[in-house]
């Protein structure tokens, strides 16, 4: 213990290198805390964003991409499905439920997706919530949008306000469907997933909004008015994929490989849980990467305490004769050096997690408003115990290089106070 | 060294051979040196003569290759390290030329550090005093050293004669039995020195401690007991080196 004071009083002596030796461990340990964080969230949101659903179905592809177009809106589908195989699919005996969406507009850079009242009902995420009203309901007309939480909240929407969907998936578009305007007819609760971000819009309003266009572009000569269209037949004839609930999970590969193996049209059907894996399986290698960087700027922190400790060592050997003549042993001298590496690297943890909270507290209300990103402030995790656990390992064992040599040096120099 | 009674015998050393490394020649041979008990013993020791060689001896930092070396009766030679090391922590003070104390530590923490190594001497001193704090503060003020201009200084804002004075503190605190001063005066100037010294010997007379007073300088022998030179008793002594 009285090792412990003699090197907190040592270590409080030289608080200006010590300060930035600290601020260097803890600046450390916050990079690697939060990019474990991030990760973990990362997960966490990706695999809060669906619930409930069994089988997605789309046209034949890979299943992540499937998986990330229809469930994340990334990315693009490279094919539509038809709406004759929906409607044998959702048929199917074991099939209970099956809601279809379609993809490929936009309104102001989010995406718009056409899909069933039945939707807002089935659509599930973390765990089992499903989607809440703040403001309206379910789209009645074929006009009518609901919107998500942000995009009400970013473009400053309210009920009843008029929105101009635009064709592409670009946040700049060149042609836009102002012939024909929406309706928003209600807006959803925050949810923390992509539907926060969607605007959402009946399959009759996607026809109506393209039943002047052929082959992605207005056809010139007809002119269909939104009074015309609504007379229309406004039966889709494509979708982009449908959501699939089934009365027995025990079917799920059964009806998958029934969907596979349709005759009709290559289509291709996923388990969300198990694209997920294999995202996680394709995201493992860039946070491994990650996680590989931030141990570096441990290291390099840790190597800057090293140079710190060594370089005082020369001009302390008057210190450890001193020490050993009023009793000292080599150990105590030891113990000694090893007792203000390991109060820096203790030091340095907890001021790297205190500096973490600190980023994470003032960046939360940055991070929703700017990104729609929600962070989660909660208690340190056992991963995180564990990373600061080997920091704390490593920074001993960093420690012990110049203790060991502190111990050779007072045996060798005993008494004597010879430089 | 006759007409010492063997009861009081301090430090003894008999046929004590060392060497720093292995194969080199010896540097200490000392066939026999006895201190008694209370002496107050100045060893002149120039350079080459062995002098660190053997306050590492009696100090217990070292063993020698043959021969024992007594001190208090017991034999430092055939004691373990980390006894050796308690040994000295709890029985011998010491002083060295200049740099005593340790740069982060108070005035006041730098004179009781013996008794953070030294339940003995912790025991003593609180004995003495109240605290070991209260003896440090004591035996500052016996050693003529102003709380205000001294005590809630920096060390490293001391002079070289108040620093020295806060080394003497530190040897004596816990009365440890030896005190062995390695050319505590060769950074003071004269007028110090002589009032150093006066102090140095007061404490010691009050506690009756043994005190190796080792210098170069011979000028100051006269002022003690009996003097030894180095040269004489240690037969490896080197005659003057560059």
């Amino acid at each position: 213990m009285a090792i412990v004071r003699l090197a907190a009083s040592s270590v409080w002596n030289r608080r200006v290198t010590a300060g930035l030796t600290v601020f260097a461990v803890a600046l450390s340990v916050t990079m690697l805390l939060g990019v474990e964080k991030l990760r973990r969230d990362a997960r966490e949101a990706f695999a809060n964003t669906i619930s409930g659903t069994d089988l997605i179905v789309g046209a034949r592809s890979g299943a992540v991409q499937l998986l990330l177009y229809s469930v994340f809106r990334i990315g693009n589908a490279t094919n539509n499905i038809s709406w004759e195989s929906y409607q044998d699919i959702a048929a199917h005996p074991r099939v209970s439920w099956a809601v279809p969406i379609s993809l490929g507009d936009s309104h102001r850079g989010y995406r718009v997706m056409g899909t069933s009242r039945e939707y807002f009902e089935r659509y599930g995420y973390a765990g089992n919530a499903s989607l809440q009203f703040s403001a309206g309901g379910v789209f009645e007309d074929v006009f009518d949008a609901v919107l998500g939480a942000e995009v009400a909240e970013q473009l400053g929407y309210s009920l009843a306000d008029p929105l101009v969907v635009a064709h592409g998936a670009g946040e700049v578009s060149f042609a836009n469907h102002d012939d024909k305007p929406f309706r928003v007819a209600g807006i959803l609760e925050p949810t923390g997933t992509p539907v926060d971000r969607t605007v959402h819009v009946s399959l009759e309003g996607i026809e109506a909004m393209h039943a002047d266009w052929k082959s992605g572009a207005p056809i010139p000569s007809m002119k269909v008015s939104a009074d015309e269209a609504r007379r229309l037949d406004l039966t889709p004839k494509a979708i982009t994929a449908f959501l699939v609930g089934l009365k027995s999970k025990v079917a799920v590969f059964k009806v998958q490989r029934y969907v596979n193996e349709y005759r009709e049209e290559p289509l291709l059907a996923i388990i969300p849980g198990v694209a997920l894996q294999e995202l996680w399986d394709l995201m493992s290698v860039a946070e491994k990467a990650l996680l590989v960087i931030s141990s570096m700027v441990v290291i390099s922190g840790f190597l800057g305490m090293l140079t710190v400790i060594l370089s005082s060592l020369e001009a302390r050997r008057r210190e450890m004769a001193v020490l050993r003549s009023v009793g000292a042993r080599p150990l105590h001298v030891f113990a000694l050096f090893m007792s203000e590496a390991g109060l820096l690297t203790l030091v340095g943890v907890v001021a790297g997690v205190v500096l973490l909270y600190a980023v994470m507290l003032l960046g939360q209300p940055i991070a929703a408003r700017e990104f729609g990103l929600h962070i989660p402030i909660g208690l340190p995790q056992s991963a995180d115990i564990i990373l600061m656990g080997a920091v704390v390992g490593a920074g001993f064992a960093v420690g012990s290089i110049p203790a060991l040599r502190a111990y050779r040096l007072s045996l060798a120099d005993g008494l004597s106070l010879r430089v | 060294m006759t007409g010492i009674d063997p009861v009081s015998v301090q430090i003894r050393l008999r046929g004590v051979r060392f060497a720093w490394r292995r194969y080199e020649s010896d540097i200490i041979d000392i066939d026999d040196f006895t201190v008694a008990k209370g002496e107050r013993l100045f060893i002149e020791g120039p350079s080459g003569s062995g002098k660190s060689s053997l306050l590492s001896l009696l100090g217990g930092v070292v063993v020698p290759r043959e021969g024992r070396v007594e001190v208090l009766g017991e034999n430092l030679s055939s004691m373990r390290g980390w006894r050796r090391d308690r040994f000295r922590a709890d029985h011998v003070g010491f002083v060295f030329q200049m740099f005593n104390l340790v740069p982060y530590l108070s005035v006041v923490d730098n004179v009781i550090l013996p008794c953070r190594f030294s339940r003995r001497r912790r025991a003593r001193s609180e004995a003495r005093s109240s605290s070991v704090h209260a003896d440090a503060m004591r035996l500052l003020a016996e050693l003529e050293l102003d709380r205000s201009k001294v005590i809630d200084r920096a060390v490293v804002d001391l002079s070289i004669g108040q620093q020295q004075r806060v080394a003497v503190a530190r040897s004596l605190i816990g009365s440890p039995e030896i005190v062995i001063a390695d050319e505590p005066t060769s950074a003071l100037d004269e007028g110090t020195r002589e009032r150093f010294l006066e102090l140095l010997f007061n404490e010691c007379d009050a506690e009756d401690t043994t005190l190796l007073f080792v210098s170069h300088d011979t000028r100051l022998g006269t002022l003690f007991n009996r003097r030894v030179s180095l040269k004489e008793i240690n037969r490896s002594a080197v005659e003057a080196p560059s």
